[in-house]
């Protein structure tokens, strides 16, 4: 009887959720469309595109010929993973060893430097391109992985992310591998990192979605077509006199499937990733 | 003894903690100050000279390019579009955003992760991306006008950017599609940590579910909607993307944004007027400095 009841009323908590579900299905289906159309779009003749064609074609090879054929594809693929990894390496080590030092080392003087740091947050980035693309330029990094990805491996979010997570790291640990004879440096890697491993994941989905999809700042640094990236291919294959809506919405789909693919695998540490530094 | 030999051992290597502490942090701070705070003073700097990239001299008067910008109708459009954006754009996107993570936190409903992940899923297309996207859509040979004239809204098709106003309409569109499910994740973070049994003495006091939200999940969610509001300012202030892919600052520059103007003068075609591109720069970050400190100050005040 108690099994009736209590399915009654769930029954009725249901039926007063159906705004809700009705809602959110609305929410759901326009979030999507427009990443389901650009698939398809892919797959279909530019006019086929145009005429308003919303299903899957045949024209998908094609479009990808075309592709391989105008621009230089494979090389941006390749510059776009290369800077990404880069950056993400450089970005988790130097960020999470100053979190580790601001938050488990902390004294006054940190604390300070730390709130310095952090008005670099506010700094818009059209503000520094000038000075920065300057500095490149005098030190012949132009061009180059490197010009691409100094100015984005210490970035104040990070390092607050690594703070704020490193207060759930033990001290007691390392005492403890003080006395066994650790030096600070091993605490860090053999102790510290390995404790650290969820919020290391977090922190490389977003820095390698950061950097995947940076636009700005490559456009003023990488000025030679062999060194650009995807969101610059596909922006440049927008701006010819007459557009290819299936090659545009295949190259749109390759620079988009690797961010899409990180999100599917790993969404709860892009979620943390995003959220990470507000704890 | 464990005490005293830990404290002994402490006090001997004391120092040497305190140097590895600095040592660790030290490459990181000094990448910000050399990739951030020194740019800005450069950037300080090179607002008041003028000349092309190679040869700069002082402006005379010094504050030429200041003085020059406010006369400068493009850029003052540009500003006017920007804070466009963000006074549409903003509001709507957070109620949005708030009232999907209060929907998608109820423990009855199902289909939860569905729903979020959907939602979600804009977040993971990059800003030129998505603008290109919206710019087919949009097109007018493109899908909307087809749909539109299919269901015979339209005798026409409507030429969305070509015209100033439909064109900012549709970057605010596009704005809201990206930027929501990213600040409704900010919520729902922040509504797991309202303890479930708030919403039960509510529910007790009589309060209904509006009531609830008004009264108990804004209040105790202050800190984040502070939070997402800083960021989405900051964001949008900074709009560049967009403004470079899906309209091309077009009509004739009446929905460009600031970053974009900016861009233009600085490495546009054959320009490279860095001392008024710095000057501009500039500008945008007071404007943005100002709007985070009032921001605080508004989420400090706690009653």
């Amino acid at each position: 009887m108690t099994e009736k009841k209590t399915k009654i009323k769930g029954n009725m908590i249901q039926r007063r959720l159906i705004p809700s579900y009705i809602f959110l299905s609305i929410v759901a289906f326009f979030s999507v469309f427009p990443l389901y159309w650009m698939i398809t779009a892919a797959t279909n003749t530019t006019v086929d595109v145009a005429r308003g064609k919303i299903w899957f074609g045949t024209y998908a090879a094609e479009n990808f010929k075309n592709l391989v054929a105008n621009t230089n594809l494979w090389r941006s693929m390749g510059n776009s993973f290369l800077y990404a990894i880069v950056q993400t390496l450089l970005c988790l080590f130097v960020c999470s060893l100053a979190g580790y030092g601001f938050e488990l080392y902390h004294d006054k003087g940190k604390d300070i430097l730390f709130a310095i740091l952090l008005m670099a947050m506010m700094i818009p980035g059209v503000a520094t391109m000038i000075p920065l693309f300057t500095m490149m330029s005098k030190v012949h990094l132009l061009d180059t992985v490197w010009g691409f990805v100094l100015p984005a491996i210490s970035t104040p979010f990070m390092i607050m992310m690594f703070r704020q997570n490193s207060r759930n790291f033990p001290p007691d640990i390392m005492e403890a591998a003080r006395i066994d004879g650790l030096s600070e440096l091993s605490i860090f890697f053999r102790m510290y990192m390995p404790v650290m491993k969820s919020t290391y994941a977090a922190a490389a989905v977003i820095t390698f979605m950061n950097a995947w999809n940076s636009y700005l700042w490559p456009r003023v640094v990488l000025r030679k077509n062999e060194a650009q990236t995807m969101p610059i291919l596909i922006a440049n294959l927008a701006n010819g006199y007459t557009v290819d809506y299936g090659m545009l919405m295949m190259g749109v789909l390759f620079s988009t499937m690797p961010t899409i693919i990180i999100f599917f695998v790993l969404q709860k540490q892009f979620a943390e990733g995003i959220t990470g530094a507000v704890k | 003894m464990g005490g005293t030999q830990l404290k002994k051992s402490g006090m001997s290597v004391g120092a040497k903690q305190k140097a590895a502490g600095w040592g660790f942090l030290i490459v990181a701070s000094a990448m910000i100050v050399v990739f951030s705070f020194w740019p800005m003073v450069s950037a300080l700097i090179t607002s008041f000279k003028t000349g092309s990239a190679a040869n700069m001299k002082w402006a005379d008067p010094v504050v030429f390019n200041y003085t020059r910008m406010f006369k400068d109708k493009v850029f003052m459009t540009s500003v006017g579009n920007t804070f466009l954006y963000l006074i549409i754009q903003v509001p709507i996107m957070l109620i949005v955003a708030i009232l999907l993570a209060q929907l998608l936190n109820n423990k009855d409903l199902k289909l939860r992760g569905f729903f979020r992940t959907c939602i979600f899923l804009p977040c993971a297309v990059s800003l030129v991306s998505y603008s290109l996207i919206f710019r087919s859509l949009f097109a007018t040979q493109g899908l909307i006008n087809t749909i539109l004239m299919n269901l015979h809204l339209i005798n026409e098709n409507i030429n969305w950017l070509g015209q100033t106003g439909t064109a900012r309409f549709v970057i605010i569109l596009a704005l809201v599609w990206r930027w929501t499910g990213y600040n409704m994740v900010f919520y729902l973070a922040g509504l797991q940590n309202i303890e479930y049994s708030v919403y039960e003495a509510a529910k007790i006091d009589g309060a209904n579910g509006w009531k609830t939200f008004w009264h108990v999940t804004v209040p105790l969610l202050r800190p984040v909607i502070i939070m997402t509001f800083i960021m989405s300012i900051n964001g949008t202030l900074q709009l560049f993307d967009e403004s470079v892919n899906l309209t091309s600052g077009g009509p004739a520059g009446t929905t460009m944004t600031m970053s974009h103007y900016i861009y233009n003068n600085a490495f546009g075609t054959g320009v490279a007027n860095f001392g008024y591109a710095s000057a501009m720069s500039f500008f945008v970050f007071i404007i943005v400095a100002i709007l985070a400190v009032i921001n605080l100050k508004v989420g400090d005040t706690r009653d």
